[in-house]
């Protein structure tokens, strides 16, 4: 493990506004970090800087070792970033756009057009090569802008939301791309997004950021876990007319609360709606199972949820 | 350096070809060009065996055409938000500058070249003094060039490509009528003699004027090189400045 990004103090005013405020980071080879925050929480910004298009006000930040103010050029050919709507020359086709960064990355001949042909292989956009990028479907393009991102095999991957705006299916396949290039090894990649299953899709490492400085960084398991409803049961019970469910419930060891989710009347038995919340997060489902077999209540659903990264999400960023 | 800005070079030169831009623009240089000439520059009723009357065209031709090329040189970039992944690629703001102007400029002058048939006809008809045409050939790309840098720098204040041709257009006359008589006459009226000719000394149409005239001083060479240098030089400074914006 190598530290690939290291920012220090980095630090970014627009004006009387500080949209970056001395965030200290460190990625590490082989991390695929998801980058989450609220709208306006610095995330573009850091990438901007990051990446060598805007200048910090203050701090720094280091790619493989050089430093993006003093060594931008070293920087820049080290990385493979996506900006984000992924901005390309749409009266280009992808050939055309995809040779113009191999040049401007410095390859030619043979190498260039094994570059290009791996990417576009990596990316699928064989059917649309030769139509001009303005004409293609927007997960073309996004995928177009893939292809650029990753065209000379960078070591630091920076993706600014790269699954927005994408139908399901896109998202998907930019998700196994990421995956796919994440399993290669040797790199680092930092993707923002907005779409906290995301993360937990694609990532080894959760940072959130709000008002442009960390609150919260570890894995999107650990960040799981911090929310009220990891290891609550959710339920939907049948039991006979009268009984105390919530209550009940309520009382048995390490439970911390019953949220009622409603009760629907109707049948013999009315079905009564709850999700049990567990102290601390530890598990409570076979003390939850356990009593109502022992009460005997006809049971429509029990789940276990690991949790709504909604809700951390909300709980951490006070939105 | 010289890798981006070969590789910026010609992605911006092949995309006024692959757009129907380069053939608009061609065209109505060269009909405008003719119009100038033959029309209103009455070029066969004067009889004479040289390319003044064409010449004379160039800068006000140019005034109206060379901000429509310029236009979208950074404007379109910023619009688009491409200037970002152009300033995230391997290559130096300035090499981005030069390349992006280079291609215009090497635009510019495959127009002008274009013009050849004039020069052919008047070889045909008479016996010109060719050396004099070759520099006024230079001269007018010269000058081209500083029209290009002066509508690069208005390209990089805006988003708008509209506005960049209105600014581009308003900067340009001024440079123009700067060095034209009636202009000078104005200030010569009460402006001391020094203020005058430095107000002509900065216009593109005394030094365009000179170079014409066959008189190829190292001056005139001088003050077009300097305007590139000095509005390329501003518009890299432009594009840094809003960046962030």
């Amino acid at each position: 493990m190598s530290e690939m990004i290291v920012t220090a103090g980095l630090t970014k005013r627009f004006g009387s506004i500080t949209a970056v405020d001395r965030l200290d980071l460190t990625v590490q080879t082989g991390e695929v970090l998801g980058f989450l925050g609220p709208n306006g929480a610095g995330k573009s910004t850091t990438m901007k800087m990051v990446t060598g298009f805007l200048s910090p006000t203050s701090g720094t930040a280091r790619v493989c070792g050089h430093e993006v103010v003093a060594e931008p050029l070293k920087v820049k050919e080290r990385i493979g970033y996506l900006p984000e709507g992924a901005p390309l020359y749409s009266d280009m086709t992808p050939r055309a756009f995809l040779g113009f960064i191999a040049e401007v990355r410095g390859l030619s001949g043979t190498a260039k057009r094994k570059a290009v042909d791996r990417a576009i292989e990596q990316t699928q956009l064989e059917g649309v090569l030769h139509q001009p990028i303005e004409t293609l479907s927007k997960g073309f393009k996004r995928r177009v802008g893939l292809a650029q991102a990753i065209l000379h095999d960078p070591s630091v991957l920076i993706l600014d939301e790269p699954t927005d705006g994408l139908d399901p299916n896109q998202k998907h396949q930019v998700r196994r791309l990421i995956r796919e290039m994440a399993a290669a090894g040797g790199k680092s990649i930092v993707l923002s997004t907005h779409i906290l299953e995301e993360v937990d899709a694609v990532c080894t490492r959760a940072v959130i950021i709000a008002k442009g400085r960390v609150v919260s960084d570890g894995t999107p398991a650990s960040l799981v876990a911090k929310s009220k409803y990891h290891n609550s049961v959710s339920l939907g019970l049948r039991p006979p007319a009268g009984t105390m469910v919530f209550d009940e419930l309520a009382r048995l060891a390490g439970v911390a609360a019953v949220e009622d989710n409603g009760t629907i009347e109707g049948g013999e038995r009315p079905l009564v709606r709850c999700t049990v919340m567990a102290v601390g997060g530890r598990p409570i489902q076979e003390a939850v199972a356990k009593h109502i077999g022992q009460r005997g209540w006809g049971v429509e659903w029990m789940h276990t949820q690991a949790g709504r990264l909604d809700d951390v999400f909300r709980q951490i960023t006070g939105g | 350096m010289l890798r981006g800005l070969r590789a910026v070079f010609l992605r911006e030169l092949t995309g006024y070809f692959i757009t129907p831009v380069a053939y608009v623009f061609i065209v109505i240089f060269l009909v405008m060009a003719g119009v100038f000439t033959f029309q209103l520059g009455r070029w066969f009723q004067a009889e004479q065996a040289d390319l003044r009357a064409f010449f004379d065209a160039h800068p006000w031709l140019y005034l109206f055409l060379i901000p429509a090329l310029s236009m979208r040189l950074w404007a379109e970039e910023r619009k688009s938000g491409t200037i970002e992944l152009l300033l995230t690629l391997p290559v130096s703001r300035s090499a981005a500058v030069i390349g992006k102007f280079l291609a215009a400029w090497a635009f510019a002058v495959l127009a002008l070249t274009l013009t050849f048939p004039v020069w052919i006809t008047v070889n045909y008809l008479g016996n010109p003094d060719n050396g004099v045409i070759l520099a006024s050939y230079l001269g007018s790309a010269l000058m081209a060039g500083g029209f290009l840098a002066v509508g690069s720098l208005m390209s990089a204040i805006t988003n708008s490509q509209v506005i960049a041709f209105i600014l581009s257009l308003v900067a340009c006359f001024a440079f123009l009528l700067a060095g034209y008589s009636p202009v000078l006459e104005f200030f010569q009226g009460w402006a001391p003699q020094g203020i005058v000719d430095a107000i002509a000394g900065f216009s593109f149409l005394t030094h365009f004027q000179t170079i014409s005239r066959g008189e190829l001083a190292a001056r005139d060479l001088v003050f077009f090189g300097s305007v590139i240098g000095v509005f390329l030089g501003a518009t890299g400074v432009v594009i840094e400045m809003k960046k962030g914006q």
